[in-house]
């Protein structure tokens, strides 16, 4: 393809818009700026915030000795009666959640007793996905702290001495990817599963590290061959400065994202070993072992298999695009797509300034 | 030399460390300690002789890997299952199981990941780019055994009630058609006016086909025939051509054609070819004489540049052999639909192959085969190409960005070549380390797959000897997929710095 001159125009004029918006910013400030651009992002991460806020304060818990309420009536131990009164088909304990107003025909939109329905038991299912819910969501954030944590410290320290140091952290980095997540989720909830989630997320965070490890070590080793970290060098500045002042930052981009997929990766890791039998143990539950456990029910029950899945998906679903939006950020050769209302401010601009 | 060395001491260390992680993790006797049966003690004692369960799991692992090394004295031995089953065997015959679910799925993914994702990279910012950034990262946040009960659910029950009566709605066949229409125009792209030529003529022709097709009753007779047999084959050859050369480079064309001709003229022959026994071996044959024949041909048109040439005529060759196998399978398809063992449900749910099915007939049992793929690879194959577009487009965006796609450019080189010989060979190269290392698991098997939909192969073997503490069985598993992951690894490494020379393996230094 070759450039016509109007292309050529047209890019220069994208250049010149491009530049003028990170005029006399910091680079955070830019990184904020694209952050708050990207729609995906931003829904997601009110969404997120607003489905934890909405789970964690609904239940009745114990925090440090302090009982706190909770909104909702129930709790997962609390047994009431099979309710039948909704319900077609001779089924029992269906949902009573209606979100279709009197003007379309519907029941108005209501939550009734038991918006999500009851298990075979008779619990109350809307409790016992919150409780769910709040269980992946806290495994999830634990496995990406710890995971996050770990990998960063090794990828920096093997891809800033390289040598020895690098040879033997990356064989220990072979060696743990060699071992089967199952395995270990299996032995910890054989030994500790009464211990609870925060003890299964914590180990598995333990070994969750090493994709992530490779990736800043690759960032580490092409950084620090970059002339600003001789410079830096030059100048005297001790190895840790340059870690933490001169490369760290640098490359807190592509750490945050994979950070971001590690977590929307532990939370499906979570519900697969949960499925399998390996995650939480009942009577405690969470998203995974509730679809697993009423899988079978899709035919006749299916709201026992819709809501925990659907709270799954949400939760991933809104991690992916933070992190997606956080890489359209960090990234410094991104160039977003120049829209019209771009165009016609930009010529406003100039516009303004030879009135000047 | 070296690597390989290390390679087997993190080896040693993970499977010792494995062994005796797996012995702590539960008692191989707790269910006959609690049993009351008469004989449960000897039972147990039998047991622990035959497990030797009474050496502590640190030296136990020794006798392990003295049945290991056995294999350089001709005396291979993985111990036995709980079920007095040699571990090895168990394993072989769970292996081609394995392969058989996990290939297809693997290669579909790859397929369509990487094609996706290189069209929306080409078409950054579009609408379908936006679709399909979404659409993937609606696969990525799923979780297998939810997708797959649904799949079981509309797809396989919905799909054999719906060819009870296969009928469409008008409106449905106007809206798959507009739909259709949508995608293609947003992928060929170009002004306003082109798109929506090419919206309307889309739309238009897969309404019209799709209600040509069921006026024919095609879905309950499908076929070919010649007639539509050489249509498809002129066109892949105009296809593979454009794809690969160029319609006007007239050497590969006029040889790809003349292949597509006489894959017309065997067409009539091949059917009685297809009726042979040992379709197996017929089949390989086949293959074999497809090739030399494309060769030939393209050797006699070209008389420079022949590599290439010989490389399109081949692949489209190649895609024409398999279209007239296509054919063939849907020749079985009346047959197989109406034949007892199946009562006109023809995809299943469960299960890898249908036991009611007499043996005996190749294109019928294949078909069946290929049937119980079908939901476990859509399944497999949704959530993994999601990784695929997203680390294609990314790739694929970083090349067309770099220096010598503009040089490419600037010399006047065709779009087309710019992006298939510049910028996909140079994004297949990250491509190739990922995909290497997705082989390598292939035969870790797919856990919750095979459980979901019965099939028995690594992964239940897996399952179910971390389920039993069967000590033997699981160390067999690791030990196959451990050490293959590991040498895929490796091999990533080395044709990674065999494909792109700028990097270096080694020390660093």
């Amino acid at each position: 393809m070759i450039f016509s001159k109007k292309k050529t125009a047209d890019v220069l004029e994208e250049t010149s818009i491009i530049n003028k918006e990170t005029e006399g910013l910091s680079q955070g400030q830019i990184v904020r700026r694209r952050f708050f651009r990207h729609k995906g992002a931003m829904i997601s991460i009110v969404f997120l915030s607003a489905i934890i806020v909405f789970v964690y304060s609904s239940l009745k818990t114990k925090i440090f000795g302090i009982n706190y309420p909770g909104w909702w009536k129930y709790t997962i131990e609390d047994l009431p009666p099979l309710e039948l009164g909704a319900c077609k088909d001779g089924l029992v304990g269906c949902p009573t959640l209606s979100l279709r107003p009197h003007f379309m025909g519907g029941t108005g939109i209501s939550l009734g007793e038991h918006p999500f329905g009851q298990d075979d038991i008779g619990r109350d299912y809307f409790a016992l996905v919150m409780r769910g819910a709040q269980r992946s969501l806290m495994v999830t954030f634990v496995i990406g702290i710890i995971g996050g944590t770990i990998g960063t410290v090794i990828g920096a320290i093997s891809g800033f001495y390289r040598g020895i140091v690098d040879s033997v952290l990356m064989r220990f980095t072979d060696f743990i990817i060699t071992i089967p997540t199952i395995i270990i989720g299996s032995v910890i909830g054989f030994h500790f599963g009464n211990l609870g989630v925060g003890f299964l997320a914590f180990y598995l965070g333990l070994f969750a590290w090493t994709g992530l490890s490779r990736l800043v070590r690759g960032e580490f080793l092409t950084l620090r061959e970059r002339e600003f970290v001789d410079a830096a060098r030059v100048a005297g500045a001790t190895n840790r400065r340059i870690i933490f002042k001169h490369i760290l930052p640098n490359a807190v981009g592509i750490i945050i994202v994979s950070v971001t997929l590690l977590m929307s990766g532990a939370i499906l890791l979570e519900t697969a070993l949960s499925y399998l039998g390996f995650g939480v143990v009942s009577p405690d539950v969470s998203l995974g072992s509730l679809i697993s456990q009423y899988q079978e029910s899709f035919t006749t029950r299916p709201w026992l298999f819709w809501y925990p899945g659907l709270f799954i998906i949400s939760i991933a679903l809104s991690i992916n695009f933070i992190g997606d939006g956080l890489r359209d950020a960090f990234d410094p050769r991104q160039r977003r797509r120049i829209t019209k209302k771009d165009r016609e401010r930009a010529v406003r601009l100039k516009r303004e300034a030879a009135q000047k | 030399m070296r690597r390989l060395g290390t390679l087997s001491v993190i080896l040693f260390g993970s499977s010792f460390l494995l062994y005796n992680l797996a012995a702590l993790s539960g008692d191989p006797l707790a269910e006959l300690r609690t049993s009351h049966a008469l004989n449960a003690q000897q039972q147990m004692l039998a047991l622990t002789r035959k497990l030797q369960l009474d050496v502590p799991p640190p030296l136990r692992y020794f006798y392990w890997l003295r049945g290991l090394f056995g294999v350089f004295i001709g005396k291979f031995d993985l111990g036995q299952t709980r079920g007095s089953e040699s571990v090895a065997s168990a394993i072989g015959s769970a292996i081609p199981t394995t392969v058989r679910l996990v290939t297809t799925a693997t290669i579909t993914a790859i397929l369509l990941g990487i094609t996706i994702g290189i069209v929306t990279a080409l078409r950054q910012y579009s609408k379908f780019d936006y679709s399909m950034t979404f659409v993937s990262f609606l696969l990525f946040s799923l979780p297998i055994f939810w997708v797959a009960v649904l799949l079981k659910q509309f797809m396989a029950i919905g799909f054999n009630n719906w060819l009870g009566e296969p009928s469409i709605p008008l409106q449905t066949v106007f809206v798959i058609g507009i739909l259709l229409g949508l995608t293609i125009a947003s992928v060929v792209g170009g002004s306003r006016t082109k798109s929506w030529k090419v919206f309307g003529g889309s739309a238009v022709v897969t309404i019209v086909l799709l209600e040509v097709l069921l006026k024919l009753n095609w879905f309950l007779q499908p076929g070919l025939g010649p007639i539509f047999y050489l249509l498809i084959s002129v066109g892949i050859a105009f296809g593979v051509t454009q794809l690969s050369m160029g319609i006007s480079n007239r050497v590969a064309l006029k040889s790809s054609l003349t292949v597509a001709g006489i894959a017309f003229l065997f067409y009539f022959p091949m059917q009685k070819v297809f009726e042979l026994q040992k379709q197996g071996l017929v089949l390989f044959g086949s293959a074999i004489i497809t090739v030399l024949i494309a060769i030939g041909v393209a050797l006699y048109f070209a008389k420079i540049d022949r590599a290439a040439v010989v490389r399109t005529t081949v692949l489209t060759a190649m895609l024409q052999g398999i279209l007239m196998i296509v054919d063939q399978m849907m020749g079985t398809w009346e047959r197989y639909m109406s034949s007892d063992a199946i009562n006109l449900r023809p995809v299943p749910t469960v299960g890898q192959s249908n036991p009611l099915l007499e043996p005996g007939d190749y294109w019928l049992s294949t078909l069946d085969l290929y049937m119980h793929l079908v939901l476990p690879t859509i399944a497999l194959t949704a959530i993994s190409f999601a990784g695929y577009i997203r680390f294609s487009r990314g790739t694929m965006l970083e090349v067309l960005n770099q220096d010598y796609i503009r040089t490419a450019r600037a010399k006047g080189l065709t779009e087309r070549t710019v992006i298939m010989r510049h910028a996909f060979r140079n994004t297949m190269i990250p491509m190739t380390t990922i995909i290497v290392v997705d082989f390598a698991s292939i035969i870790g098997g797919a856990i919750i797959t095979e459980r979901v939909f019965g099939w028995t192969g690594m992964g239940t073997l897996f399952n179910k000897a971390v389920g039993s503490f069967d000590l033997n069985l699981l160390m067999g598993v690791f030990f196959l997929t451990g050490s293959l992951a590991l040498i895929a690894n490796l091999v990533a490494d080395l044709l990674y710095s065999a494909l792109d020379p700028r990097i270096r393996v080694g020390s660093g230094k």
